[in-house]
């Protein structure tokens, strides 16, 4: 496993708040491509294939119906 | 009697009556069906090695449509072994500059422009009828020099039976019927291949609902010859993409794509036609509607190529979306790598299992092709809501940003496949360039003098750099050609040793006859050339 699965958020209450903020004032629609386009600059920003596809397993491991 | 189908652009093979139609059924080393351009580069290959080739097509010659417009420079390679590869360079428009546009907005540019000391561009647009022309005028030229190919125009295949040794043909003609045998039956007939209904084979794969809009039209516009893709297109009903591409003699290639939903008889009027591409071009261009179809598309191959002594090559065995000029440039691929083995099945030179490795090694490049093709679909069409969010939040960040760029998917351009892990591979010998692997095309380079796939004919071929090749020009009555070259003296601009030596001094490489490497070594000897040979043959050692 290289996804870092604990705390590594400095100051995690600074880095929500910021999230939050980010997507103030946006309808849905503009919230859901905030959210496509941060996604993608994170991947980019790992990059290590192996990572990725970890955290995206991550993810979907909560996704039950 | 033979149905006419579509009209002809040029009439090339005119029906003619032959003895044989009144005599019992003849028997024929090699049956092409379908003279399209896959069954036409196929006879030509056959017929330049001295394997007598009969093709029988259901119409007089090449049907009217540019259809197939993009063709990639391996396909340019090959069509340059057989012979035919000027004439298609020097008529067709050579692009490689892309924009791509989201809306109003170009997102950004790319230039295909390859790395340098390649022969060939990396794609010329040329209509499909012109790629076929000019095949069947190097068959012409190659049976005054009496390469043994037979094209019957008219004679369309009705009925076949496949027997242990030897495939019966019913024939249909303008006078009747007649029969027709042969050893080998290639099924070169397109996507809607009557050979493969008439043995009862099928394919699985996506089908989808989907419709293209395609409408060539002639202007002398000022536009310049590049590639215009538009993701969510503004001009007034272009549907979902629009693609703007430059054909010679002045045509336009425009392509919209109009959604699964549509009435195809209203869509084809061409007052509605003229009114779409009005709204693209601006008011007031003048041009003249040369051809409009509308498409879907289908994303499948059979599971296998080879029915014993029936194969099938191009669209009769495999289907994919256009975007990415994957549907004739994999056609060509398959009888590049389909004619040789043929030709030395036929000679007695290789067992019939080699044709198996037909199947395997092009199944794989029908999974690439299938592959690229259908990720391109997904990104131009999405088909959820997160999808078209995704897809739309890649473009909006491509325009700032060159991260998102590469994920852009307007169609991946057709390159070669790589016959990675194929039974035919021997020996890399050789810590060398991971481009020029055993199971990879060979990469061009200029020599000295002309190119290096110049040098390589349809045999195999020792290509041997800075050291002696080993003395061999015979296995087992297969020849073997030998290209010996120094890099100090033959390699001018250095492309030579960066795509076959990397870091090596020397190296000797054998090469297919489809000019895909079979082998490489640091040196090797005679002993090692010979097993090598024998592998790519699937001749048991001592062949």
């Amino acid at each position: 496993m290289t996804l870092k699965l604990t705390p590594n958020i400095a100051d995690p209450d600074d880095f929500y708040d910021a999230l939050l903020a980010a997507h103030e004032g946006l309808d849905k629609a503009q919230s859901d491509a905030l959210n496509a386009r941060l996604i993608l600059v994170l991947a980019n920003h790992i990059g290590d294939r192996e990572t990725l596809f970890e955290a995206l397993q991550t993810a979907r491991a909560r996704a039950r119906d | 009697m033979v149905d006419v189908r579509y009209d002809i652009a040029f009439k090339l093979y005119p029906y003619t009556r032959v003895p044989a139609q009144d005599a019992a059924a003849v028997r024929h080393p090699v049956v092409i069906v379908g003279g399209g351009p896959i069954g036409m580069a196929l006879a030509l290959d056959l017929g330049q090695k001295g394997t007598p080739v009969l093709v029988l097509d259901d119409h007089e010659g090449v049907g009217q449509g540019s259809r197939a417009i993009c063709f990639a420079k391996r396909t340019l390679e090959i069509a340059d072994r057989l012979g035919a590869g000027q004439p298609m360079v020097d008529k067709g428009v050579v692009w490689n500059v892309g924009k791509v546009f989201h809306g109003d907005d170009k997102v950004f540019e790319f230039n295909l422009q390859p790395e340098p000391g390649h022969k060939r561009p990396a794609f010329i647009n040329l209509q499909q009828p012109y790629f076929e022309k000019f095949l069947v005028e190097a068959i012409r030229a190659a049976q005054e020099q009496g390469a043994p190919i037979e094209i019957r125009g008219r004679n369309a295949v009705t009925g076949l039976t496949q027997h242990a040794d030897h495939v019966a043909l019913d024939v249909d003609t303008p006078d009747g019927r007649y029969q027709v045998e042969a050893d080998w039956l290639v099924a070169c007939d397109g996507a809607r291949s009557p050979v493969r209904d008439m043995m009862g084979l099928s394919f699985e794969g996506r089908v989808f609902e989907d419709n293209f809009l395609i409408a060539d039209v002639k202007m002398t516009a000022e536009f310049p010859t590049e590639r215009w893709f538009w993701f969510e297109p503004p001009f007034k009903d272009s549907g979902q993409s629009a693609l703007l591409h430059k054909q010679p003699d002045d045509i336009w290639r425009i392509d919209f794509q109009l959604g699964w939903d549509i009435d195809r008889q209203a869509e084809l009027d061409p007052v509605k036609i003229r009114a779409r591409v009005d709204a693209m071009l601006g008011e007031g261009a003048e041009y003249a509607l040369e051809w409009t179809s509308i498409y879907t598309f289908q994303c499948r191959r059979m599971k296998k190529f080879r029915h014993g002594n029936v194969l099938f090559a191009g669209d009769s065995a495999h289907q994919v979306s256009p975007f990415g000029a994957r549907g004739a440039n994999s056609g060509i691929q398959d009888i590049d790598n389909l004619g040789w083995k043929l030709d030395l099945v036929v000679k007695g030179l290789a067992p019939d299992g080699l044709l198996d490795s037909y199947s395997a090694e092009r199944v794989h490049g029908a999974d690439e092709n299938i592959l690229n093709s259908t990720r391109a679909t997904d990104f131009l069409t999405p088909k959820t809501e997160i999808s078209a969010i995704f897809r739309n939040a890649v473009l909006d960040l491509a325009r700032d940003h060159a991260f998102a760029r590469p994920l852009v998917n307007s169609g991946r351009l057709s390159v070669p496949c790589v016959y990675d892990d194929m039974p035919l591979n021997g020996t890399d010998g050789l810590a060398g360039p991971e481009m020029t692997r055993p199971g990879a095309p060979c990469v061009d380079a200029p020599l000295r003098q002309g190119h290096l796939l110049d040098r390589l004919p349809g045999q195999f071929t020792v290509l041997a750099l800075n050291t002696e090749a080993p003395e061999i020009s015979d296995v087992g009555g297969v020849s073997i050609g030998t290209v010996s070259l120094m890099t100090d003296q033959d390699d001018p601009t250095g492309a030579l040793a960066q795509r076959y030596l990397g870091a090596c001094g020397a190296a000797v490489y054998l090469i297919r006859p489809d000019q895909h490497v079979a082998a490489r070594w640091a040196q090797c000897d005679a002993e090692a050339i010979r097993s090598a040979v024998d592998l790519a043959l699937t001749r048991g050692a001592g062949g």
